[in-house]
């Protein structure tokens, strides 16, 4: 049997530094943290309420209490019917779409480290874009096909981009303009077919392109819940190099953060999620960009994965809900209103910020 | 300054003395006229080089060739040189005001306050003259870079570089939301404004340029006079500040000239978002981060870039011919890609 060493009961006088400083920092990241899971809890309550209501309104209403009995089968067999198979797949695509690009928009932002990045301005969904485009103009393709050129299209112009940016290791930096670059030619070509085409496909392709939940069913919300379900938990054990990440390579690496590896597992999850989220809705504007940046200012933190992608399902949800409803029965694609959503939103919290001081 | 020696070390660019920048700028300048002769000398149309000489020395009305040459290649060509210098110098400027590198011209709402009002015209009030666009255009582009810039100055400490961009994104999304909203409920809008919004040289007449020519005189001016204050900008607003500089009045001055450039060029030629965003980047490469030579270069960069690639889309696709837009794309960016990968970058 091993002696051991008597604890020694130092009390509070013998702590190194002073004991005041200590405190305060501790409660000012007490402070952080509790913010970061109010502000976690009143948007998943939000999402939750919107849920309600998304599965409650339609031309035929079901009450916000009868939608939960609808969902597991009791009750009103004509309820059930109508949830399970038409509004229950389109909120559930709305919350995993808006998710995904809510997360992957955090992620390109924490990597570039500029608030501007997102899978659009890195040319991820211009992939997506161009392909898609040209599978509807020239192939008149449709569905599914669609779908599966735009995730493929993603992930190639992905690979593409992380490929040609590679230098003896990846600089956030040179990966942004590298993405520019080609996001610049796919866009061009992109417009090139859009001008050269029927005008009746272009508009088809216009839809497609702006974004849209219209008669999403179940087959789309498996592929992005399950890259939800496996990428999410994927990215929050990365949060933690991500954030030593904020302080510069240099200062992570000294950190003792693997910077190029962890950088490169990052970069295939945002890929991913945007690339899935991409084929299911289409390259939907705005949101990737947006929901990090109203997430940052709820939570007064500049990092936030969770609260982004909360930020984004609750933004793509209520756009979808209001995109249904303005204009009934005339359905509009939900690309259209998360602009007119979101922006004058974060445009709030700026001028709020900017009165209380704290924006910048 | 010491303020500057205390900052990381930057990379210098391919051109490192004032009068190796002083060459390149002149060798710049010569390529310059060189594409701008092909421009009028290549078209759809092939016409011989001789016949294009005559219609400047001895002009026939009679003849085809001669007036082709005289009414569309050259107002085309002047066209195509203000506006590539325009967006090259408000790519320029625009980077430094919101020392962001993946800021565009369009940062500030113009292209999206463009678009908007170029659809607005076609759906409620029946333009469709290329004429017609420009003041609908340039109204739409300053309508909603105020709105930008008020909002994103907001505030005690003023328009910061990030409010900027975020309230720029912001009000640029809506706007784009709303337009698209409008081409989805009419489908004729959608025919026309498909042309208007890659961005074209074609067709434009004597009269679009000098309907542009004032707004892009006066803000080349200012933007070329910008340089020492963007200079001061790039080290941060409290070392520019301490260097004397009046940092929001700086800020009101180069974005009133980004406007302007960005307002006349999208009325002229529709929204070319390449040209701005990477001409910068390729004379940061060769100058180094200072703006006293970047704006120069940017200034001649930008319309070899644009006039090139118009002649190339003119050339690839007769009888018919590519919108320029498209081709910049195409031509720039690989040549861009090249040069970003190659060299250390000067960051902003």
């Amino acid at each position: 049997m091993r002696f051991r060493r008597p604890v020694l009961n130092t009390g509070p006088s013998t702590l190194v530094g002073p004991a005041g400083r200590v405190s305060t920092e501790r409660r000012a990241r007490d402070a952080g943290t509790a913010r970061q899971i109010s502000a976690g809890v009143i948007l998943a309550a939000l999402l939750a309420l919107f849920f309600a209501v998304a599965l409650s309104v339609g031309d035929f209403p079901i009450p916000v209490a009868d939608v939960v009995p609808a969902i597991f089968g009791f009750g009103n067999p004509d309820s059930h019917f109508i949830v399970q198979t038409l509004r229950l797949p389109r909120a559930l695509s709305a919350v995993f779409v808006g998710g995904a690009f809510g997360l992957s928009g955090a992620i390109f932002q924490g990597l570039a480290r500029n608030p501007l990045a997102s899978p659009d301005i890195m040319g991820i969904t211009s992939g997506a874009a161009a392909t898609a485009v040209f599978l509807i103009v020239i192939l008149e393709a449709g569905g599914l096909v669609v779908s599966l050129g735009a995730f493929a299209g993603a992930l190639a112009t992905a690979a593409v981009i992380y490929a040609v940016a590679y230098r003896k290791g990846i600089s956030s930096y040179r990966l942004v303009l590298v993405g520019i670059g080609i996001a610049a030619v796919l866009s061009s070509v992109t417009s090139y077919l859009l001008t050269r085409a029927e005008i009746w496909d272009t508009q088809r392709a216009t839809v497609w392109l702006t974004g849209s939940l219209n008669g999403r069913g179940w087959e789309h919300v498996r592929p992005v819940g399950l890259a939800m379900l496996v990428l999410l938990p994927w990215v929050m054990a990365l949060a933690r190099p991500l954030r030593a990440m904020q302080l510069g390579d240099d200062a992570a690496r000294g950190l003792g953060v693997a910077v190029e590896s962890q950088r490169r597992y990052l970069i295939l999850a945002a890929v991913g999620l945007a690339a899935v989220a991409t084929a299911s809705a289409g390259p939907v504007a705005f949101v990737a960009f947006v929901a990090p940046a109203i997430a940052r200012r709820l939570t007064r933190s500049s990092l936030t994965l969770l609260p982004s992608a909360l930020a984004g399902a609750l933004l793509l949800l209520v756009s979808d809900l209001a995109a249904r409803k303005s204009f009934a029965p005339v359905e509009l694609p939900a690309g259209i209103v998360t602009g007119s959503m979101g922006a004058p939103y974060l445009l709030w919290l700026l001028a709020r910020g900017n009165r209380l001081g704290r924006a910048g | 300054m010491a303020a500057i020696g205390l900052r990381k070390k930057r990379p210098k660019g391919l051109f490192r003395t004032s009068s190796l920048r002083a060459l390149g700028l002149t060798a710049s300048v010569a390529a310059l006229c060189l594409v701008a002769l092909a421009s009028v000398a290549y078209g759809s149309k092939q016409i011989p080089f001789g016949t294009v000489v005559d219609s400047f020395v001895s002009f026939d009305p009679q003849l085809s060739d001669h007036v082709i040459v005289r009414s569309l290649r050259v107002p085309r060509n002047v066209v195509g040189l203000m506006v590539g210098a325009a967006l090259g110098l408000a790519g320029a400027v625009m980077q430094g005001v919101a020392r962001n590198p993946l800021a565009d011209p369009g940062l500030l709402g113009v292209s999206a306050g463009a678009s908007l009002f170029v659809v607005l015209g076609i759906f409620v009030f029946g333009i469709g003259t290329l004429l017609g666009y420009v003041w609908f255009a340039f109204a739409g582009a300053l309508i909603a870079s105020v709105v930008v810039f008020a909002l994103g100055s907001l505030g005690r400490e003023g328009a910061t570089p990030v409010k900027l961009a975020l309230a720029g994104a912001a009000v640029s999304a809506f706007l784009t939301s709303v337009t698209t909203a409008v081409l989805l409920i009419d489908v004729a809008t959608l025919d026309q404004y498909r042309f208007w919004s890659v961005g074209s040289l074609a067709g434009r007449t004597p009269q679009v340029a000098a309907q542009v020519a004032p707004f892009l005189l006066v803000g080349s001016l200012m933007a070329l006079a910008s340089g020492r204050l963007l200079n001061a900008l790039s080290l941060g607003d409290d070392v520019a500040r301490s260097l004397g500089q009046k940092v929001g009045l700086a800020r009101v001055y180069s974005a009133a000239a980004v406007v302007l450039l960005t307002g006349a060029a999208t009325a002229a030629a529709g929204p070319i978002g390449f040209v701005g965003l990477t001409v910068p980047h390729i004379a940061r490469v060769i100058t180094g981060p200072d703006y006293r030579w970047v704006l120069p270069y940017s200034a001649v960069l930008a319309p070899i870039l644009l006039l090139g690639s118009d002649v190339i889309g003119r050339v690839i696709a007769r009888p018919g011919e590519v919108q320029v837009g498209i081709v910049t794309a195409l031509v720039g960016s690989p040549f861009f890609v090249a040069l970003v990968r190659r060299r250390k970058l000067a960051e902003i």
